[in-house]
């Protein structure tokens, strides 16, 4: 029995990673990586949320021991992943972006192929079944859609036994169905005591399935916390953004609200953005009085990740 | 030996109660993956016909043709050793060149390697699948040798095997070295062309001694020929070529090196 640890299950820290020497810089090294850091516990899903192209994906392959860092520190299970003997590998799951699976083998038996590397494997049979494998199990990996090679990806990062799993972007091409089987599981993961490591740059999945969140910018970590902790907004409760349905064309007067931004996204679909009070909206409610306006619908929402990462970045996401 | 694990059939909580995955010993591991390449290798309809069908050609039309009449008595004596290097060939470098090549495209290479497997156990583990499908090649070319009536020297038997052994481990780091340099698609075009070149003026089925004398000491130098020739020394007269076999070892080591140095896993 493994003597249980409070420690983290991942840390880094200062984390540098240069590319390179690049032919179209003149045989100049690009640095991907400029102070990533990074914490990851047992029982939580931590994610990386950043737009393509921020390092996120570099930053697992360093913590996975598939790039070695050019500085700072990367620790997985208290060890250096770059060394990692068979037994680190094997308490650690991994699911690529591209997948990493062969499209000439069947689904099923690449599966029992990853799960005969491990002395105590998760049985195959009840796995596919979890995951709906056994569905697709009889063709060949290059006929399957992106979201059962995502499910087969899963699998084999699972099967085992990881207590840490890292998952890059793990909702990429999955569709609706998929994606509640994906999420549950990873849900599921976490309580049984995982440490979930995911990327993604949909602020959905963040919002979703985060216990934590770093958002990583230009090859750093910008900033970090709970979603509850990013979103918060001492001043107005967390109000950001508030939308009502009504009549087209209308035009809020000059003056009335100056702070907020509006827009109209559909003929009648209104979105008003900004640092919301309560006399605003008993502002509003006065206008469409003495407009003889009653919308049919009015809805609040707080801050979001994605006006966090505006805030933070200056740009949108995607 | 079973462990606790949820109603989901997912693992259990590694702190505390249970632990979590183990690997599986070394040797299981690599053995497994050899088998598990050798049978996709041999699953693989291009890869039999450059493994099997081509060398069981090449043996027939070495007997039915005067090509090497010059060399030895006996056609089938003189063409079965050349026809056995070319089995070491086509499926330590060519075909298992194009898998590897593939396989890195592909990121299979970089997801087998987060396994307990790792990268050594991958490269251990494509040896092992060389020499298995080279055992199956030994067995029917072999066999169809006999047929056609082909007696090897059986002290030559053990210098074969070693000359085998050496050589498979020469083009397999051959191999390695073109998949893990270049693109897939570069690897299968070099992998067969020097397949091709060598396997025609490589000393491979006509000993390098018949090649014209200007190009006869380049050609003696390369591993095709030191397998020909070795193997036919060692199986027409059961002699050991010592210059065959460090010719072979050096190719091994330096390519061995080559792709431990410039090999790419992505």
């Amino acid at each position: 029995m493994r003597v249980p640890t409070t420690a983290p299950a991942l840390e880094i820290d200062g984390l540098i990673k240069d590319f390179g020497p690049v032919g179209a810089l003149d045989g100049r090294m690009v640095r991907v990586l400029d102070g990533v850091h990074l914490r990851a516990s047992h029982g939580a899903v931590t994610v990386l949320l950043g737009a393509n192209g921020a390092g996120k994906t570099t930053t697992l392959e360093c913590a996975q021991g598939l790039q070695r860092a050019d500085g700072g520190v990367v620790r997985l299970l208290g060890q250096d992943p770059y060394r990692a003997s068979p037994d680190l590998r094997a308490r650690v799951g991994v699911m690529l972006q591209d997948g990493g699976l062969p499209p000439s083998v069947r689904p099923l038996a690449l599966l029992r192929h990853v799960a005969s590397m491990y002395s105590d494997p998760l049985p195959v049979d009840g796995l596919a079944g979890r995951l709906g494998l056994d569905e697709f199990g009889a063709v060949s990996i290059r006929r399957l859609s992106g979201g059962q090679k995502q499910r087969l990806a899963l699998a084999c990062a699972l099967v085992g036994r990881p207590e840490v799993v890292f998952l890059d972007e793990p909702s990429a091409g999955l569709d609706p169905q998929s994606r509640t089987i994906v999420f549950d599981l990873i849900r599921e993961l976490r309580a049984d005591g995982l440490a979930v490591i995911l990327t993604t740059h949909l602020l959905d999945d963040a919002q979703k399935l985060a216990d934590y969140v770093y958002i990583v910018e230009g090859g750093r970590t910008v900033a970090e916390g709970t979603v509850a902790e990013l979103t918060a907004d001492s001043e107005t409760d967390g109000m950001r953004e508030l939308r009502f349905e009504t009549v087209p064309g209308l035009t809020l007067p000059p003056g009335l609200l100056p702070h907020l931004h509006q827009l109209e996204s559909e003929p009648g679909q209104y979105v008003l953005r900004g640092t919301l009070t309560a006399e605003d909206v008993a502002h509003l409610a006065t206008w469409w009085a003495s407009c003889g306006v009653m919308p049919t619908t009015i809805s609040l929402a707080p801050r979001s990740l994605e006006d966090v990462f505006l805030d933070i970045s200056g740009r949108s996401i995607r | 030996m079973s462990r606790p694990h949820t109603a989901s059939g997912l693992p259990a909580a590694p702190r505390g109660r249970t632990a979590s995955g183990t690997a599986a010993p070394l040797s299981l591991r690599v053995l497994r993956h050899g088998g598990y390449e050798a049978l996709a290798m041999l699953r693989n309809g291009e890869q039999l016909v450059l493994a099997i069908v081509l060398p069981l050609l090449a043996l027939v039309a070495l007997v039915l043709t005067p090509l090497l009449d010059a060399y030895g008595p006996s056609r089938i004596d003189v063409a079965a050793p050349g026809v056995l290097a070319l089995c070491t060939m086509s499926t330590a470098f060519t075909g298992q060149g194009i898998a590897t090549g593939f396989d890195r495209r592909y990121g299979v290479l970089r997801f087998l390697s987060t396994t307990p497997l790792g990268r050594s156990g991958l490269i251990l583990g494509k040896a092992v699948a060389v020499a298995a499908v080279l055992a199956v090649q030994l067995v029917v070319i072999g066999g169809a040798a006999l047929l056609l009536g082909w007696s090897p020297r059986p002290e030559g038997i053990l210098p074969a095997a070693l000359l085998l052994l050496v050589g498979s481990a020469a083009f397999t780091s051959l191999g390695l070295l073109v998949a893990g340099t270049l693109r897939p698609e570069a690897t299968l075009a070099v992998t067969n062309l020097v397949w091709i070149l060598l396997a025609a003026a490589g000393g491979v089925i006509i000993p390098a001694t018949g090649l014209p004398a200007a190009v006869e000491p380049f050609v003696s130098i390369l591993p095709s020929s030191a397998l020909g020739d070795g193997l036919r020394n060692a199986l027409v007269d059961g002699a050991l070529d010592p210059l065959a076999c460090l010719v072979l070892l050096a190719w091994a080591t330096l390519a061995g090196l080559a792709a431990i140095r410039w090999f790419k896993w992505s």
